[in-house]
């Protein structure tokens, strides 16, 4: 290795290799990663859909940078799209249209720019929801929960701020919607306003302000959250869902190299090639019918992006709370569901936190839950999912209502009680469909799986044969863990002085009890009742 | 908390592994004791691929294909760059009348990356070893060790900077890193104006006329006839003004005609002229432009978030969630017998705000 | 009938029975359901009032009176002027159905363009009101198309939307979608505001001013306008956007996801 004749024999490759690992010591890197160990399920690729698209909206964000002019000087447009000649409109938006019509290629990128962005954001929703109902959460990974958590929010407004860029109609009165919820802020809101604005609304700089939000700011503290996620995706090693061979101290899948890395990478080329076909055949914000911003025009089916329309949802539906006191004005109807907004989010974001406390297991998972046996993790996410649709139905309540013909009113109020009843219903609902599934499996593991094969017996009785599960199957159905509730312990300690119950320590023995208490899982099978039941006679 | 720890036995005891980590194939087979045990990793099955040759030569030939396809795709693109004039149209069902070059270029770039990506991953499935390995997790956490060691260090260090002993270093450190931010916060001040009464006023004053936007004629009361819809302007801001958009926000009108003994607000028939009452048009919930106007009940709507003004009842609201009525505008007829304005609106139009009291 | 007996349990027999049955219940609904009945009376031969009044008295005088004065049923047609009966009767909104929802929609006209001419004769003889258009004023020769795009921000996309595919208003009642309206009814309702729609006379809203509306309307929504981003998605917005990335967008990457997942077949089971 060390001497002069076998370098100048090494090929070239290596060569270049020696010369890294020289410098950056690339080789304990490569030892340590380069066959690390993926394992292999489509639910697994949701996060690799929501990075590839976030690659894609900064690859075609940094073209439509070349073209685009963020400035609110109003320009007369005399470009090639006809119904908006002669009109007076920002350069924002007067560039927007040169990108549409003007520059060869400069549609398709917009369009792969802006689905690619619905498909971000819809795909980290999903991805979310698939760290939450399989428990992948739990530690060690609560960090890496907030970070894609963050993503997700600051995704929202990174969205936000890009559609309010081209100054049309339809993302001003987002942008108008924006200040007045700003107003409504007590106190500060409406020195926040004129500070954001340059001075009263539109003003001439917030396409400037948002701009530089836009491109850099936000998208600036993605890239270095995305980067975290990814190390520590690569430091926890993925989890896996329970199966033969596969427990919580191990990972089985493929290497990285080669399986991992060309299927990996081949996705992103199948996800960019999927996102440009999209563009190509299915218009998106076609901001030339939607025609320039002005602050006394406005149009119906009035909307933001999907990602925003839950937010749009609490504003439709809130009733128009305000009061007037010593001069001043709350606002409630616009302000409750700003916070609102916040705390719903907020909720999600901390239940890993919440659920640690009450199982107070402080053991690494790396083994995923079935969502059935958690029923109420997956109860009470059912419950944040229902809330979360009603409230975007709620965002769409006029195109829901001419398109069912329905009256907008009934909508409304639909919206308005299905916030609070659909959650609880939900959260019932899914609790009882997933014992019931518990207790299916139960019944698999006990009895075996129902063959559809109907035997008669010599003394004319009909049973259906069981077929007895294989052992891999009866490994899988049996692996998950089940805890037993907290009890709050002894009151009295050993000499008899009463000990003084906390109510946090109440709290979370009531929770607990729910979570794990009676009724709330089904004892997985024991080997006892499993030998009481296949040494009898028969199995039925 | 640490009196709520839970203790270790309270926890679900985790699956017996009965075998050992990396072996394929059943390691333990069940007993009595444990019938549920895990099997470990099923042996590993062949594919067609693995074991016919003429299986693996045909998906040789089908990755080779998708990626010469790709380059063929690639070539098309650059030929429908250079080829498709911008504006051209074409009809394809069922998309509509659409642009040929954007079809094009997405189509061509679409299938280019498709096919890559499509090659790597058949390449993967079907040529590349498809042999699960298993790999060892470590624990996260260190070793007791290693955490005494940090913490020894530590103490160390922080020993030898002395910050516990010499406080006042301490605490005027602490004290400028704490100051230093608000020359950051100082230098937003200039982001914009204070608010003052600016959300207060808009352009309308006593005498200016209401300026029809779509004739950009001051208008006549014989012009609004009952059941119509009008939008005003005050006299004197013109669209290529340099503030158009910043007082139009504040000062665009809707202007309707209510027979005046169907005006159930009496403030409201006396700021009306023959039933004609002008309305701000910016709903007072977000500040939406508001003007869905049904003539038929008076009710007018917003597309934003569907507040539901009665403009015959001094448009207080009757549905949504704006929280008071819209402002209304006193107007009265000139010499000239033009609609004129006979004051600014008497409050704040748009989104109510703190101070608006 | 035993071949009959032996096919019912065919797997496709349930498929067959559920077509029967939709057919016999469609053709059930098409035998009772309301349907243009009045045929038109083919020997009126001149545009007489006499006429109109006759077809009046037939279709319309039940709800708006016997002289047009209106009564509890409809309103009263003195001084609605012709553009009103031709762009009512002419879209088949009248005669309207006895019991309406909360807005009469737009169905299949049952008349002849004479006999709404006819009709329109009268009920402008009653009172002086708006005239039916020429073809001269909403045709889209030396119209503005971009000034009528904004006025048509300004006046019509509240309710319609910015390119005329409708909206909602209150209680159910509904801005209609201005895709395939003939630009002469679209002029007469901006002429005679038409149920809850307000007007938009000549006074406030200029001949010129609804040329250019009606042009910009035939720019942008009609069958020949362009729509150069591909597929329309309904020109709703946001909504069907968000609706099509969800479904089409992320269900098609997830698809695919699924693919690249999956395990390779194995040679044994072949």
């Amino acid at each position: 290795m060390s001497t002069a004749q076998t370098r100048r024999k090494a090929p070239a490759g290596e060569r270049v290799a020696d010369w890294a690992d020289g410098r950056l010591g690339i080789y304990s890197l490569a030892k340590a990663n380069m066959r690390k160990i993926f394992p292999d399920h489509w639910s697994f690729m949701l996060g690799e859909i929501c990075l590839y698209s976030f690659i894609i909206i900064i690859l075609t964000g940094v073209y439509l940078t070349l073209f685009f002019h963020p400035s609110m000087n109003e320009v007369e447009y005399h470009g090639s799209y006809v119904p908006l000649q002669g009109q007076l409109m920002s350069e924002a938006f007067a560039s927007t249209l040169d990108i549409s019509f003007d520059v060869r290629g400069g549609l398709l990128i917009r369009q792969i720019h802006h689905w690619a962005a619905i498909i971000f954001l819809a795909g980290m929703f999903v991805h979310m929801m698939r760290v939450f109902f399989t428990g992948a959460f739990r530690k060690p990974r609560e960090i890496n929960w907030l970070f894609g958590f963050l993503l997700f929010v600051l995704g929202m407004f990174t969205g936000f701020t890009g559609y309010s860029l081209p100054d049309d109609l339809l993302s001003g009165t987002g942008v108008r919607f924006t200040q007045g919820a700003i107003l409504s802020v007590p106190i500060v809101g409406t020195y926040i306003s004129m500070f954001l604005f340059g001075g009263e609304f539109p003003g001439t700089d917030f396409v400037a302000r948002f701009y530089s939000i836009h491109i850099l700011l936000l998208p600036g503290i993605m890239l270095g959250l995305v980067v975290g996620h990814l190390i520590l995706v690569f430091y926890h090693k993925h989890t896996q869902f329970a199966g033969p061979g596969r427990t919580n101290k191990n990972v089985v899948g493929m290497p990285l190299l080669p399986v991992y890395m060309a299927k990996a990478g081949g996705f992103f080329f199948l996800v960019f090639g999927f996102i440009a076909a999209l563009a190509g055949l299915a218009t998106i914000n076609p901001i030339w019918v939607l025609g320039p911003y002005r602050p006394d025009q406005v149009s119906t089916g009035a909307q933001p992006d999907w990602y925003m329309g839950f937010a749009e949802g609490l504003i439709r539906a809130m009733p128009g709370w305000e009061i007037n006191l010593w001069g001043h004005t709350l606002v409630l109807g616009v302000f409750i569901p700003l916070v609102v907004f916040g705390l719903f989010l907020g909720m999600i974001a901390l239940y890993p936190f919440i659920e640690s406390w009450v199982t107070g297991d402080k053991r690494e998972h790396h083994i995923l839950d079935r969502p059935r046996n958690a029923p109420t993790r997956t109860g009470f996410g059912v419950a944040w999912v229902t809330a979360y649709i009603i409230m975007l139905i709620g965002g769409g309540n006029d195109i829901v209502a001419t398109h069912f013909h329905l009256s907008i009113n009934s909508v409304t109020w639909f919206v308005r009680i299905g916030f609070f009843a659909g959650p609880v219903v939900a959260f019932i609902i899914t609790k009882r469909i997933c014992l019931g599934l518990q207790r299916r499996d139960k019944e698999k593991v006990l009895h075996g799986r129902e063959s559809g094969i109907i035997k008669r017996l010599p003394h004319g009785e009909f049973i259906e044969v069981h077929e007895p599960l294989s052992q891999e199957q009866m490994y899988t159905l049996t692996a998950h863990e089940q805890y037993q509730p907290v009890e709050i312990g002894p009151t009295v300690d050993e000499n008899g002085v009463e000990r003084k119950v906390k109510g946090s320590e109440k709290l979370r023995a009531k929770l607990s009890e729910s979570y794990f208490g009676e009724g709330a899982q089904i004892p997985k099978p024991t080997a006892e009742e499993y030998r009481e039941i296949t040494s009898g006679h028969g199995h039925h | 908390m640490s009196s709520q720890d839970i203790p270790e036995e309270n926890l679900p005891a985790e699956q017996s592994a009965g075998h050992d980590e990396h072996g394929h194939g059943a390691v333990s087979p069940a007993d009595d004791k444990h019938p549920f045990v895990d099997p470990g990793l099923p042996p590993h099955e062949p594919r067609i691929q693995d074991i016919d040759e003429r299986a693996a030569k045909r998906s040789e030939r089908s990755v080779a294909l998708l990626f010469t396809v790709s380059m063929l795709a690639t070539v098309a693109f650059i030929a429908s760059f250079v080829a498709i004039p911008v504006d051209k149209s074409v009809f394809i069902f069922p998309l509509g009348r659409i642009s040929a070059l954007n079809f094009a270029l997405g189509l061509t770039l679409g299938i280019a990356l498709f096919c890559i990506g499509a090659g790597a991953v058949h390449w993967a499935r079907t040529l590349m070893s498809d042999v699960e390995i298993a790999d060892e997790r470590h624990p996260i956490e260190a070793e007791p060790e290693v955490r005494e060691k940090v913490f020894a260090d530590f103490k160390q260090g922080a020993k030898e900077s002395a910050i516990g002993r010499r406080k006042l270093i301490r605490n005027t450190m602490f004290g400028a890193l704490t100051l230093v931010p608000l020359s950051g916060v100082v230098l937003l001040r200039d982001l914009g104006p204070l608010p003052e009464d600016k959300l207060r006023h808009t352009l309308w004053s006593k005498g200016k006329l209401l300026v029809n936007m779509n004739t950009n004629e001051p208008l006549r009361p014989a012009d609004v006839a009952v059941g119509s819809l009008t939008f005003a302007k005050p006299e004197g801001l013109e669209e290529h003004d340099h503030d158009f958009q910043n007082e139009i926000a504040k000062a665009a009108l809707m202007i309707v005609r209510i027979q005046p003994e169907n005006i159930k607000d009496k403030r409201e028939l006396e700021w009306s002229h023959q039933g004609i009452v002008a309305y701000s048009k910016i709903c007072t919930h977000v500040g939406c432009p508001i003007s869905l106007y049904e003539q038929q009940t008076h009710h007018v709507l917003c597309p934003c978030h569907q507040s539901t003004f009665d403009l015959s009842d001094g448009a207080r609201v009757i549905f949504g969630p704006a929280g008071h009525a819209l402002p209304q505008l006193r107007i009265g007829v000139n010499e000239e017998g033009y609609l004129e304005a006979l004051s600014d609106f008497e409050e704040p139009v748009g989104p109510a705000f703190w101070e608006r009291g | 009938m035993k071949k009959l007996s032996a096919r019912r349990r065919h797997p496709l027999a349930a498929v067959v029975v559920l077509l029967l049955a939709l057919l016999f219940s469609g053709g059930l609904y098409a035998v009772f359901a309301p349907t243009s009945k009045a045929e038109a009376d083919e020997t009126a031969q001149s545009l007489t009032i006499e006429e109109g009044k006759k077809l009046y008295s037939v279709g319309c005088a039940s709800c708006h009176g016997t002289g047009g004065q209106g009564t509890s049923d409809g309103p009263s047609l003195v001084g609605v002027g012709a553009a009103a009966v031709d762009f009512q009767v002419g879209t088949g909104r009248m005669p309207a159905a006895t019991s309406q929802g909360p807005q009469v929609p737009k169905k299949k006209n049952i008349y002849s363009q004479a006999e709404i001419d006819q009709l329109a004769a009268y009920i402008a003889s009653l009172g002086a009101g708006p005239a039916v258009p020429t073809e001269e004023q909403y045709g889209p020769e030396g119209a503005d198309i971009a000034k009528g795009g904004e006025l048509f921000r300004t006046n019509c996309a509240q309710c319609h939307n910015f390119t005329g595919k409708g909206g909602a208003l209150t209680h159910g009642k509904y801005a209609p979608t201005l895709e395939g309206v003939d630009p002469k009814h679209i002029y007469e309702a901006m002429q005679t505001g038409p149920q809850n729609m307000p007007s938009f006379p000549d006074t406030t809203l200029s001949e010129k001013n609804k040329k250019d509306i009606i042009a910009y309307l035939d720019a942008v929504n009609s069958s020949k306008s362009e729509s150069p981003g591909g597929l329309e998605l309904g020109g709703l917005g946001p909504v069907s956007e968000g609706l099509f990335g969800w479904i089409f967008g992320l269900g098609g990457l997830i698809a695919v996801a699924v693919w690249v997942a999956a395990r390779t077949a194995k040679a044994k089971k072949s």
